[in-house]
């Protein structure tokens, strides 16, 4: 913007004469003192203080015929923008979507087609804007290239002293360091005020209790189809088909209920289900008795982290976490044959009431889903 | 020189007022002359800047229409698919977002993309300045914070696209519920505390929307300005170059020039999000339905950047302890989330101060260096690269099973193992080409470049023409720095005394850091210009003369003093003939 090489030297700061390139002081990007004072004062101002080590700036482009160009695609970037602007406006207000569309009228399209011209308006006039000031920069500004010294970031010893010195007056006269009763009790009275934050959060739930234990089936609890939510007889079920999802009646929209008690039914042929007894501890968790005409239902909340295990491969009879991959024998209980689930799917009791339904013979007797550290 | 710019008032009044007021003048004028060193690698940092810019500015106009309720509706909008479907008012917000509010899924559009382009850009930010070596002193405190960044944008990433509830991000959700509950001892009353009760609850929408819109924001906002702050306070660092050293920044001024270029890069980056945002569609929440804790889709992915979690996830073989103590530990849970997150990020934090262990360096460092002169960290760098990609890669297993036909046990299988000896082999082969790409520098110093031509010798000897290195090129390949050797283990001084650094398990595994990163190509230092033509027997002059009738005059000096010491080092420099 000006020359602060000329206005060398403290004789060159006070001269009274205007200097060479500076602006006439109703130019004073920034006057001194509401830009009103005279003009040696001004120049005083401009001249101390300033740092005379580096080059000015150059304002010439060093290729006039080529900026001259420049200017005009700049100008014409510019001036794209400005249209794409308008046009996402006129966009805006010409393309209704929603609830506005005429009768009829496909809504996915029209939401469609005011995105593409919102958006490619948009964009037009960002990359307008981009271009232009990149060839402005690039081809209108005159090249130049900088040194700037660093600094030593640390402080030298002298100020590092002093600063110390400072920090221990401080100390010293605050008394911090000679009244130890005070700066203990100062202490102690922040401890609880540390804790509170913590404290305060415990309301943020009620505590698990043995929630994560139960789910919602007991016994004689219908299964009701999910989708449909209707009960379901054994002999509706085709064998060596595929698999069902279940819901227990009554919770068919409770989510907190189905995030624990979604269960699959797979129907077997005669011969193919071989479920072990099996115990953790002396409760029994997995029976051959709990399967009714060959169709047993196991949990359908993953036991690594409680994705729904929702792909089943008839041939094979396996499950499959669509999440990570852990893999279950439907035919063998629900047993882990690959990934990183550490527990069988749970299996819930079967049994059927009086109208041929099937139903829960009871809750799953062990927890269903993730691991946790209460769970034994 | 300049002629004299009459300022227009408006400017010139605010100005005074201005600096009346507030003593401006002074540190702007500092401030607008700052340098910026020009280099392509310097606007990765840059990206993710406008990315949150621009996440902020989405973000907010997506808050006014958004609604942060698990209230339950039944929905009768626009999108008749999903008409009389019992959903979450967050839900129902979203797609409403979508197809009622014009522009409205453009800038959730482009919002997911800033999102995921914030991510990308700091990765490879990061890459950036660790391969270069650009956090080491004075600049950790500004790497850690990096670190910080980029560990809040996983978790602001994860609450942001969790909001709209539907059915693929809450299968997101109920996995990160299942890995809280696999913490031991606190971890079921995290899950409670932060659910508001069991899964899924209503609590955990608005909660996640204050933490995503308010909390993570704010912080991020904060170590953003201190990055920046910090940046400018301790200018940037530059590649090594004619002209540069450690003392001085070589490049543009703030004002006008990165003004406007950087004004520049933020157009461009927002019309690059504008087009994804048009052109490819992310995130589709009408056509994944409203969230049910009973179904899920196959192909669940959850945004890149949490890739690497998800394939830990996957690769993680089952492992449980049952009743350790009455309880359970569910390693295959714990492992695969705190594992790989641990090293990577807390790998990056460790390492500015395990480096200065191991070299001594206490130094200022404001020239970075290339990565070839950095073996061990180059190649600790890429071993941690293989290492996040194939846990990042196993993220897609079955999307990469199902693409190339191969079975999906096979491909977590592989994973299993490439996990461990993918980053060895990545760490011992980037190492050998590092060492390889020094001792081809050191050809061109002490050789110059191959130029192709073939010249015969008086004598009938073939040579081919070598053309020495310009200043700019030597500057460059001369920069090199090589970590001060620290006593050797075992060393003693004459009285058998120990030296102190090399004292202990910790001072003997120093020392052997140290030898490590102390390899080095040596360059003998000009020795070529007269040493070279040695064992060539009476070749020699010519040899030299050839060299020297292509260009070698313009060297400067030839500083003659040095072919000594390359006699010293290994002989070959010799007692020249040709001088």
């Amino acid at each position: 913007m000006s020359d602060m090489e000329e206005t060398e030297g403290p004789e060159g700061s006070v001269a009274p004469h205007r200097v060479i390139g500076t602006p006439p002081p109703t130019g004073w990007l920034i006057g001194p003192e509401d830009g009103g004072a005279d003009k040696s004062r001004e120049v005083e101002v401009r001249g101390q203080e300033v740092e005379q080590l580096e080059e000015p700036l150059p304002s010439e482009s060093d290729y006039p015929s080529h900026a001259a160009r420049a200017e005009k695609v700049v100008a014409a970037c510019f001036l794209i923008a400005f249209i794409a602007g308008c046009g996402f406006v006129a966009a805006y207000v010409g393309l209704e979507i929603g609830g506005n569309v005429p009768p009829g009228a496909n809504v996915v399209d029209a939401v469609l087609r005011s995105n593409l011209a919102l958006g490619l308006s948009l964009s037009v006039a960002l990359l307008g804007l981009g271009f232009g000031a990149l060839i402005w920069v690039r081809h209108l500004m005159p090249d130049v290239e900088m040194v700037e010294e660093r600094h030593d970031l640390r402080s030298t010893d002298a100020e590092r002293a002093a600063f110390q010195e400072y920090f221990e007056e401080g100390a010293a006269s605050s008394q911090f360091v000679k009244r130890p009763i005070v700066r203990r009790t100062l202490m102690l009275a922040t401890l609880p005020l540390a804790v509170i934050p913590i404290v305060a959060l415990r309301d943020l739930g009620p505590l698990p209790g043995t929630s994560l234990r139960h789910t919602v089936w007991s016994p004689g609890r219908r299964l009701l189809v999910y989708g449909t939510n209707q009960p379901i007889t054994a002999a509706e079920f085709s064998a060596g088909g595929g698999m069902i999802t279940i819901v227990p009646e009554g919770y068919t929209d409770d989510l907190d209920a189905l995030a624990k008690a979604a269960v699959i039914v797979i129907k077997f042929r005669p011969g193919e289900l071989h479920i072990p007894f099996r115990y953790q501890g002396n409760t029994l968790i997995g029976s051959p008795n709990w399967a009714v005409d060959n169709i047993v239902a196991y949990s359908k909340i993953c036991t690594h982290v409680g994705c729904p295990v929702a792909l089943y491969e008839q041939t094979t009879h396996h499950i499959l976490c669509p999440c990570h991959q852990s893999t279950f024998d439907a035919t063998t209980g629900a047993t882990v044959i690959f990934g990183p689930a550490p527990r069988p799917l749970p299996q819930l009791p079967l049994a059927t009431d009086a109208q041929g339904y099937l139903v829960s013979k009871s809750d799953f007797t062990q927890p269903v889903g993730p691991s946790f550290w209460e769970r034994g | 020189m300049s002629d004299p710019i009459n300022v227009p008032k408006a400017l010139s009044g605010t100005g005074s007022w201005l600096d009346d007021r507030f003593h401006g003048a002074r540190g702007l004028r500092v401030l607008m002359r700052k340098v910026f060193p020009d280099h392509w690698s310097f606007m990765l940092g840059e990206i993710a800047l406008w990315s949150f810019v621009i996440l902020l500015l989405t973000g907010t106009f997506l808050a006014f229409f958004y609604v942060p309720s698990s209230a339950e509706v039944v929905y009768h909008g626009s999108y008749v698919k999903l008409d009389g479907l019992k959903m979450s008012e967050a839900y129902q917000s979203t797609i409403n977002i979508s197809f009622d509010i014009r522009g409205g899924l453009l800038l959730r559009q482009i919002h997911h993309w800033a999102a995921d382009l914030f991510m990308a850009a700091i990765t490879i930010h990061m890459l950036r300045i660790f391969f270069t070596g650009a956090y080491r002193k004075p600049r950790e405190v500004n790497w850690l914070i990096g670190i910080a960044i980029f560990s809040l944008g996983l978790i602001e990433g994860l609450f942001g696209y969790s909001l709209p509830d539907d059915q693929l991000s809450g299968a997101g959700l109920r996995i990160f519920e299942g890995v809280l509950q696999g913490i031991p001892i606190v971890g079921t009353y995290l899950a409670f505390f932060l659910f508001g009760g069991p899964y899924p609850g209503t609590q955990i929408i608005p909660r996640m929307y204050i933490i995503h819109v308010l909390l993570i924001p704010g912080i991020l906002l904060a170590l953003i300005t201190a990055h920046l702050f910090i940046m400018v306070h301790q200018k940037h660092t530059q590649f090594p170059g004619k002209g540069v050293t450690e003392k001085n920044v070589v490049g543009r001024p703030f004002y006008p020039y990165f003004m406007a270029s950087g004004g520049a890069w933020f157009f461009f980056i927002f019309a690059s999000l504008a087009l994804l945002a048009t052109f490819a569609q992310i995130n589709p929440i009408w056509l994944y339905g409203p969230y049910t804790p009973v179904s899920i889709s196959s192909a669940s992915q959850p945004d890149f950047y949490m890739g690497i979690l998800e394939g830990s996830l996957r690769m993680m073989p089952a492992w449980e302890w049952h009743n350790f103590f009455g309880h359970t530990i569910s390693w295959s849970v714990l492992i695969p989330f705190a594992l790989p997150l641990t090293i990577i990020l807390g790998g990056a934090a460790f390492w500015p101060f395990f480096e200065q262990w191991a070299t001594g360096d206490r130094s200022y460092h404001n020239t970075l260096d290339r990565p070839r002169n950095a073996p061990i960290r180059t190649a600790t760098g890429m071993a941690a690269v293989v290492f996040y990609g194939v846990l990042w890669a196993e993220g897609a297993n079955d999307v990469i099973a199902d693409k190339l036909q191969i079975p999906l046990y096979t491909v977590t299988w592989i994973a299993r193992v490439l996990v461990f000896v993918g980053p060895a082999i990545a760490f011992i082969v980037t190492r050998r080409i590092c060492i390889g790409l020094q001792r081809k520098d050191k050809e061109l110093l002490e050789h110059g470049l191959e130029t192709g031509i073939i010249r015969q010798l008086p004598d009938g000897e073939f040579i081919e023409v070598h053309r020495p290195m310009n200043e700019e090129e030597r500057a460059v390949l001369e920069a090199k720095k090589v970590p001060a050797l620290l006593p050797a283990p075992g060393s003693e001084d004459e009285n058998g005394v120990p030296a102190p650094q090399a004292r202990g398990a910790m001072g003997r595994a120093r020392a052997i850091a140290n030898r490590a990163f102390a390899e080095t190509v040596v360059v003998e230092p000009n020795g070529h210009a007269n040493g070279h033509g040695n064992g060539h027997g009476p070749a020699a002059e010519e040899h030299a003369a050839v060299r020297a009738g292509d260009g070698h005059a313009e060297l400067p000096g030839g500083d003659d003093g040095h072919g000594g010491d390359g006699a010293g080092g290994d002989g070959s420099g010799g007692e020249s003939g040709s001088s």
